[in-house]
């Protein structure tokens, strides 16, 4: 399954928020939409999810434009992941990833047999099938952002969209999350995540999209993209990406910390 | 918890429930100041069927079919009622304390009653009116709150709010002006809530919205899961939020007109109730909203009980549901803990 982003433009009444944004996506690949807050990244999401309508341009998934299809066939296709968050009532994890069957049931009827499989196929194999009668709420924050992906997965979409997946994760939490992403990826999952770290960003993603001001700042490879002046110019500090293992890592550092440190490459 | 245990509790649950519930019927038919026994009960039903000697006495077969079966019936239905939709608009709403008159089906209810009253209207056309006058307010409450800026949710609370408020000055105002030696007692003992002197009209009249309302709450009852956790995970997963949500608080709306008109305003039912089933059963709708229906009948039954059995006059309704709903509330929010 592949997705396709075409010259897409996205307004608030008056109040411009993406402006021609054009990249695509195909399967086993993973994208990062890096870009300072309120650049219109969730916006992009939303539209790509159908929940906004934009004011031009189209969105193709495996080349059929999405505005053709009902609510029910995109969410067979795309699955919208957001950043771990408390509910208002606390469901159990199992109840909380079957609801992610629902666009397969007829519009009366619960989930049965084959949805509670699958569900419990999906925990399984996410590593979380010991969580599946605990409540959401008394869950850590990599648990749900877990949770989260397995109820995407039972969606039978092949296109998730992640939300900041690693905000407020701990450190390891977030390294696991990213792993669990970059397995999905190799299965053949089409993968965008939005994200504030240029580091993950380079080490887990096969493509990254920069946006600035609701515009395309830089599309490409994370080799292409990744630099000092993007990430400079991306976040408004100064900042110089220095590369490690033989381009294996680039980590970002600012660059009033860098000045007399030595041994590095820079990019 | 494992797996083969949860599986069956909550089904188990709901079958306790549902024998408790059909218990406390049978006993409440024997309660009352002119004694029925459980084999007259039995005898005059079945008498209905396959023709058989009378061992009870005129008083007691017409006492049982005019009256207290008829109220039993009516207390066990609104108190379902009052609980589902409660349970449903707590849902709709992401909001916990959401009641069945959050969008003014309960205040609409009494203006048309107080309305009622004031023109000197038969008792059926004052449950009519009532039923109406709530109806169109909640109406009234989506036609502003689909229009209001912002967040739909928080329009429709909002509207809520206000056109409620509006009615409430209504009744008010009809209570001002009412002949303070009958029509004003009147409304106020209205707006008390009350099954005293129910009729198997009223049942009648009841059964059918009522009906067309717990239908679709039933069916829905897994969508409405989803709709707990906001528009956009809702649709992102294949749901239509607003047309399900509208649905919902349609089929909420007409269940609560519908009880409202016949019992007058029962406050704390479907507030508390559905709280309690969420205690028992978790927050999964395929099983509170069935927890919260039988849950609503027991509960509603037994304090008709005591409205007609405790004192030589009747207690209204209202009064003991928040006697007894109000501390039992904070008991609930004092122990806390979630069922999972």
């Amino acid at each position: 399954m592949s997705l396709e982003v075409r010259g897409l433009s996205f307004a608030y009444g008056e109040h411009s928020v993406l402006e021609d944004v054009s990249f695509s996506l195909e399967d086993g690949q993973m994208l990062s939409v890096l870009g300072p807050n309120g650049v219109g990244k969730s916006t992009l999401f939303h539209c790509i999810l159908g929940l906004l309508t934009p004011q031009a341009g189209e969105i193709l998934v495996n080349g059929q434009n999405i505005r053709l299809l009902s609510s029910r066939a995109l969410a067979q296709k795309i699955a919208y992941i957001p950043q771990s968050h408390s509910p208002t009532f606390n469901f159990s994890v199992l109840d909380m990833v079957l609801m992610g069957t629902t666009a397969q049931l007829s519009y009366f009827s619960a989930p049965g047999k084959p949805q509670l499989e699958s569900a419990q196929a999906v925990l399984e194999q996410l590593g979380i099938s010991h969580l599946a009668q605990r409540g959401y709420a008394h869950i850590s924050g990599g648990e749900r952002q877990l949770c989260l992906i397995a109820r995407a997965m039972v969606q039978q979409a092949r296109i998730l969209i992640l939300d900041e997946p690693s905000a407020n994760l701990d450190y390891g939490n977030r390294i696991r999350v990213m792993q669990t992403l970059r397995a999905l990826a190799a299965e053949g999952y089409g993968v965008i995540q939005s994200t504030h770290d240029p580091d993950q960003a380079y080490l887990y993603s096969d493509r990254i999209l920069a946006l600035s001001r609701g515009k395309v700042l830089a599309w490409g490879s994370p080799r292409d993209t990744i630099s000092n002046s993007l990430i400079s110019r991306l976040y408004g500090v100064e900042v110089e990406v220095c590369s490690l293992r033989e381009d294996t890592f680039r980590v970002c550092v600012p660059a009033a910390q860098r000045a007399n440190k030595k041994g590095v490459t820079l990019c | 918890m494992n797996d083969t245990k949860s599986k069956w509790t909550y089904p188990l649950i709901l079958w306790a429930l549902g024998i408790a519930l059909a218990a406390a019927i049978v006993l409440s038919v024997t309660l009352g100041r002119y004694p029925i026994r459980l084999k007259e009960l039995c005898g005059i039903l079945l008498s209905k069927v396959v023709p058989m000697e009378p061992f009870w006495s005129k008083t007691q077969a017409s006492l049982l079919l005019q009256h207290r079966l008829p109220r039993i019936l009516l207390a066990c239905m609104v108190g379902c009622c009052l609980s589902a939709a409660g349970a449903a608009y707590q849902g709709v709403f992401q909001n916990p304390m959401a009641a069945p008159d959050i969008l003014g089906a309960s205040s609409g209810a009494a203006f048309g009653a107080a309305l009622a009253i004031l023109l000197h209207l038969s008792s059926s056309m004052i449950i009519l009116l009532a039923f109406s006058s709530s109806l169109f307010t909640v109406t009234l409450v989506i036609f502003f709150g689909e229009r209001a800026k912002g967040t739909r949710v928080l329009g429709l609370i909002l509207s809520g709010i206000m056109v409620s408020s509006l009615m409430s000055s209504g009744t008010s105002f009809i209570k001002l002006v009412a002949d303070p030696t009958d029509q004003l007692p009147a409304i106020t003992y209205w707006l008390m809530g009350s099954l005293n002197g129910s009729a198997p009209k009223d049942v009648l009249f009841a059964l059918f919205p009522m009906a067309l309302g717990l239908v679709p709450l039933l069916l829905l009852r897994w969508r409405i899961n989803i709709l707990t956790l906001g528009d956009a995970e809702a649709q992102s997963m294949g749901v239509n939020a607003r047309r399900l949500r509208i649905l919902v608080i349609l089929s909420a709306t007409l269940v609560t007109a519908a009880s409202v008109s016949v019992s007058g305003v029962i406050g704390w039912v479907g507030l508390v109730i559905p709280h309690l089933a969420r205690r028992m059963v978790g927050n999964n709708y395929r099983y509170l909203m069935p927890a919260s229906m039988l849950l609503g009948a027991l509960f509603l039954l037994l304090v008709d009980d005591v409205s007609r059995n405790l004192l030589a006059t009747e207690i209204p309704l209202g009064i003991l549901t928040s006697l007894i709903g109000a501390p039992f509330f904070i008991c609930l929010i004092m122990k806390g803990g979630d069922k999972v």
